[in-house]
């Protein structure tokens, strides 16, 4: 029973006013045809008696009031799902755009997802190694996890996300990651470059693509991530295959989102951004982790591991778009302008970067059991070399002490041994743990504080560090 | 009750039009899903009606009914151990009902009507003796860990014993007693129904006089909780809220914690119903889940039932202190909650306050914190319960302006100021010893002078006055460097860093570490200052600095958070190693003088 209304009254940015509709229902899918022919997608955002407002997903550039035809389809946006969808690209709303065939769809699922029972979630505590020691070994990604990339305009974080794809394991497991990713609002040459990533690497074939460029309609991003996430649940919950998603960047999301409230006139919270852009946000980040399976105290075989991508305005990490998200997600992974100038890649700013996964992810069993209290003392000593730092630079380095210039020294070759490494070059745990120890030899071991004595003893052995005492070297740092 | 049809939907909130009698708070099922919502406000014959579900699919014409109640939990055997959505449906029973993800339209009873409780009753009940609210029936082995009162509700005011209870097993919807009043005959059974935003009714307030012990070093010994008191805990995220929110549920002396997970991580909340079965109480040997019960809103459940979900949490504590229990609610985050307010506003297109919150959220904010305290319960004998309160705050970036912070700590006693920079540092609990503060120290005074060490108040003044000195001297250091201080500002500047390292620091992850007796908190304490003092007496004396830095002794105490609770003479040792070493050097510098 699909009603066609020619009754539209108002248009305004993205939105239309129809009148006189009967039978309408809030989120419901409309397909609207313009006076030439074409044909567009819209949803409902509010139902007022017989008024009806309506989204458009592609925008209202070329609609009418007189003749522009609105149908009502009675359901929420859906994607088809089978499992050829791997390997193929779609637009913003799950339309294929490559010259691939048609999806026969296995089922349509409601791209908006149902929330997930927290009753039915098993906690994420499997170590993935990236292969990035500033990762792996301070801000350690587990499968299940949301770890969002902050990053600003013009830093590596495309160059980083990548990466993580390519070299994603997890120890121990031969399966390896599906991949989708979503695209909100980016350049061409951004997307490329992911696409030829993943061709170069043979990925394509685990690789599912959404992708809305910078000059795609800008409400469509709103839909984007949804799409994605709902072929990310079908691929890992229903096909049990481990999927990581790429989602970049929000902040385009974000925009497109306050580009609708405001156009609905709603009132705005912080920074114009609408008021339930937390709950929103989270709608997205939610929909991420491992589900229980069939019987008692198993895990249910597949994954969702999210990699958003967000640009900090003005590398501003209280600005509401990276501060909501990272109320929401399991950590943050901070990208460092300073780094970067240094020539620094990743340019990783581990002190605010944080894995709130990473305790239960880390340890004995799954990775090392000296990780965890590495990990802390590298993290304190490389605070420390920053205050050290600061003092340095009212006082010069000649008023320092020993023990502050060996913290020094500790800082500049963590960032340059430690954080530093090439784009295509793949740690392995123990080789980042290595590296740390390596570092940790160059500061007094009475300041080693957060390292039990037995663990020093045997990855830090004495006979090495006063051989070192003695010659005095820094070059080997 | 009455029906109405929906004329308008937008997002969580729907208009009804046509419902007779409607009254402000009801409850109302919406379309033929019978989906739960709450009438919040009314013009003319028009409800506007908050839906505590996904309202994808509503549209005008479908039908309303109202139900005559109020918003009301199931107060009764079988909450503890629960973890239930903000409108008491338990997620559990949904997820053997309808698989992994929470459809529309569940309908669960929030405590199983089938289960039989074995009910014993109270002694000395006889038919026809006088009886009020809040006396005690009987009561039930609800878990190993806890019994579970039957009180007589509080609708029921006075009234004579009509039938005395039995011994025997019931479900919580067979009648144990009947009580006659003024207004007839009332059946009473194990549960009743209680309005969650209406507090339940207490005799009076007293002062709180006890700490709420958490083994949490930096609360306990600098800015302790008392048992009845409120705190916050606000900070930017990342900065460690929920790891407190986690010790505090894990470790406090409560009898009873009630969690609150308000529009926060779904899988935070996995891992307090993953992890607290395993975690036994040391005092009991039985696992902390069973004094536990879970309300968990996460943030992608819909946002209306988020903003019930503190008052569903707060109704059910209230309910287990009536039993003269002291109980702690934690409540993670109520700045969700705050925004659940302010969405609903701005639906309802009230005129914003400060941010867009809505006027009244400082009065809602208050009297969610009024709620707690330590009181005489009702009953005839007089029996105390306690109710504690700890609110985490997230404020946008961290910053403590913001409406819902202001506002809180208008009402509260505690104040846990995380801090970024401590976090960076992974110094945990990021909590700031000099923007924190806490109101009870003269209320529990005499609760540390007796229990623990008549000096207990000295040593936290001298403590927190070296830590302010600390941070003046600090300032001194950067404009002109350490060399130029004095002796007794190095070792002042050396002791405030032991404390922060050795006793404010304190891991959550190290089983060793993540629970400290307040005995030991003090020996650990006690021992860093005495070691001041006797530095400092040293310096006088004119021993060098740098040997007293070196002192053997200070190692051990970087060590000490490993020494056992149960041998707590290690740090007798400890003192009089310390007293021997510096001795040495004072006899070898006087040996070098002469």
């Amino acid at each position: 029973m699909v009603t066609e209304y020619t009754t539209i009254n108002e248009i305004a940015g993205p939105l239309v006013l129809l009148n006189n509709v009967k039978h309408a229902t809030y989120e419901e899918l409309v397909e609207v045809e313009l006076p030439n022919g074409e044909q567009r997608r819209g949803k409902v955002l509010e139902v007022d008696h017989d008024k009806v407002l309506i989204q458009l997903f592609e925008g209202t550039r070329g609609v009418d009031v007189k003749e522009t035809k609105v149908r009502f389809l009675g359901k929420g946006l859906e994607l088809s799902v089978s499992p050829d969808i791997l390997g193929r690209i779609f637009n913003g709303l799950g339309t294929p755009i490559d010259d691939g065939p048609k999806i026969i769809p296995e089922k349509r699922l409601d791209i908006n997802g149902i929330p997930i029972n927290p009753y039915a979630r098993v906690y994420p505590e499997e170590f993935i190694q990236t292969g990035i020691s500033a990762i792996d070994g301070l801000n350690t990604l587990v499968r299940g996890q949301k770890l969002p990339i902050f990053s600003g305009f013009g830093l590596p974080h495309s160059e980083l996300a990548a990466q993580i794809a390519r070299q994603a394991t997890v120890p121990g497991s031969e399966s390896s990651f599906a991949i989708v990713f979503a695209a909100m609002g980016i350049t061409f040459e951004e997307a490329n470059y992911f696409i030829r990533d993943f061709q170069e690497t043979g990925a394509m074939e685990r690789v599912v693509l959404f992708i809305n460029l910078a000059n795609d309609p800008t409400v469509e991003r709103i839909a984007t991530p949804r799409a994605a996430l709902t072929a990310a649940e079908y691929l890992a919950f229903e096909r049990g295959m481990h999927v990581l998603v790429i989602m970049t960047d929000m902040t385009n999301y974000c925009e497109a989102l306050r580009e609708v409230s405001v156009a609905r006139k709603e009132i705005p919270g912080r920074r114009g951004y609408p008021g339930y852009l937390y709950t929103d946000l989270a709608t997205i980040y939610e929909r991420a982790g491992l589900l229980k399976g069939e019987k008692e105290g198993e895990v249910l075989e597949g994954s969702i591991t999210q990699i958003p991508i967000l640009s900090m305005p003005d590398d501003d990490k209280t600005h509401p778009i990276p501060d909501l998200t990272g109320y929401i997600t399991e950590g943050q992974i901070i990208l460092d302008r300073n780094l970067h100038h240094k020539g620094i890649y990743p340019p990783i700013d581990v002190l605010p970067s944080l894995s709130r996964l990473r305790d239960k992810g880390i340890g004995e069993g799954r990775t090392r059991e000296d990780h965890s209290e590495v990990a802390n003392q590298l993290f304190s000593s490389y605070a420390r070399s920053k205050e050290v730092e600061e003092l340095a630079v009212v006082l010069g380095e000649a008023a320092l002490t020993d023990t502050d210039k060996a913290f020094m020294a500790f800082g500049k070759s963590f960032e340059a041994k430690f954080v530093k490494q090439a784009l295509d070059e793949n740690r392995t745990i123990e080789e980042t743990l290595g590296i740390g120890w390596e570092l940790l030899k160059s500061i007094p071991e009475t300041e080693i504080k957060r390292i039990k004595d037995e663990y020093i003893e045997k990855y830090l052995p004495r006979k090495e560090r006063e051989n070192k005492e003695k010659s005095d070297d820094s070059s080997s740092l | 009750m009455g029906t109405g049809k929906i004329v308008k939907v937008a997002g969580p909130l729907i208009v009804a039009e046509g419902i007779e009698d409607a009254r402000m708070f009801e409850v109302a099922k919406v379309s033929e899903n019978e989906l739960i919502g709450e009438i919040i406000e009314l013009h003319g014959d028009q409800a506007y009606i908050q839906v505590y579900e996904d309202t994808s699919g509503l549209g005008p014409g479908e039908k309303v009914v109202t139900t005559g109640q109020s918003l009301s939990i199931d107060l009764g055997p079988g909450l503890l151990q629960s973890i239930y959505d903000g409108i008491q449906r338990p997620l559990n029973t949904i997820y053997e009902k309808v698989g992994h993800y929470i459809t529309k339209g569940v309908n669960v009873p929030g405590l199983d009507r089938e289960k039989r409780w074995e009910f014993k009753p109270e002694e000395g009940l006889k038919e026809g003796q006088e009886i009020e609210a809040g006396d005690f029936l009987g009561k039930v082995q609800e878990t190993k860990l806890m019994i579970h009162k039957i009180m007589v509700p509080p609708d029921i005011k006075k009234g004579k014993l009509k039938k005395a209870p039995e011994k025997g097993s019931y479900t919580i919807e067979e009648v144990i007693a009947e009580i006659e009043t003024e207004n007839g005959i009332k059946e009473v059974r194990m549960v009743h129904n209680w309005p969650v935003r209406t507090p339940r009714p207490i005799k009076r307030k007293l002062v709180p006089d006890k700490p709420l012990v958490t083994g949490q070093r930096v609360i306990d010994s600098l800015f302790p909780i008392a048992k009845g008191g409120t705190a916050t805990i606000p900070g930017p995220f990342g900065a460690g809220k929920t790891v407190v929110q986690h010790q505090l549920a894990k470790w406090s002396n409560a009898d009873i914690i009630v969690y609150i997970g308000c529009g926060e991580r779904g899988n935070e909340m996995t891992d307090v119903l993953q992890e607290f079965p395993e975690l036994i109480d040391p005092a009991s040997g039985q696992p902390l889940m069973e004094r536990t019960v879970l309300i968990a809103n996460t943030s992608n459940m819909p946002v209306a039932a988020r903003e019930a979900s503190v008052y569903t949490g707060i109704t059910i504590a209230e309910y287990f202190r009536d039993m003269g229990y002291s109980v702690a609610v934690l409540a993670d985050s109520t700045s969700r909650w705050a925004e659940a307010m302010r969405e609903m506003s701005g639906r309802l297109e009230e005129m914003p306050g400060e941010e867009g919150y809505p006027a009244y959220l400082p009065s809602r904010i208050a009297d969610f914190y009024e709620r707690a305290g330590r009181t005489i319960c009702l009953g005839s004998d007089g029996r105390k319960g306690s109710l504690s309160v700890v609110g985490a705050v997230s404020p946008p970036g961290g910053d403590l302006s913001d409406p819902v912070v202001q506002a809180t700590l208008k009402v509260v006693k505690v104040f846990w100021a995380l801090e970024d920079q401590l976090a960076f540092e992974r110094h945990f609990p990021a909590i700031g010893w000099l923007s924190s503060y806490s109101l009870y120290h003269n209320n529990l005074t005499d609760y540390f002078r007796d229990e623990i060490d008549k000096d207990w108040e000295k040593l936290r003044t001298a403590v927190m006055s070296l830590l302010q000195k600390e941070s003046e001297l600090k300032e001194l250091v950067r404009l002109v460097g350490l060399d130029s201080l004095s002796d007794n500002d190095r070792m002042v500047l050396e002791t405030s860093k032991s404390i922060r390292e050795d006793f404010l620091h304190q891991s959550a992850f190290d089983p060793e570490d993540e629970y400290t007796k307040l005995s030991k908190q003090y020996r650990m304490l006690k021992a860093i200052m005495n070691l001041h003092l006797l530095c400092e007496k040293a310096i006088e004396r004119n021993i060098p600095l740098e040997k007293l830095l070196e002192l053997p002794v200070r190692q051990k105490i970087a060590r000490m958070r490993h020494i056992k609770e149960d041998k707590l003479e290690e740090f007798d040792v400890m003192d009089q190693e310390m007293n021997s070493q510096i001795e040495e050097h004072s006899a070898n510098s006087m040996f070098s003088d002469s």
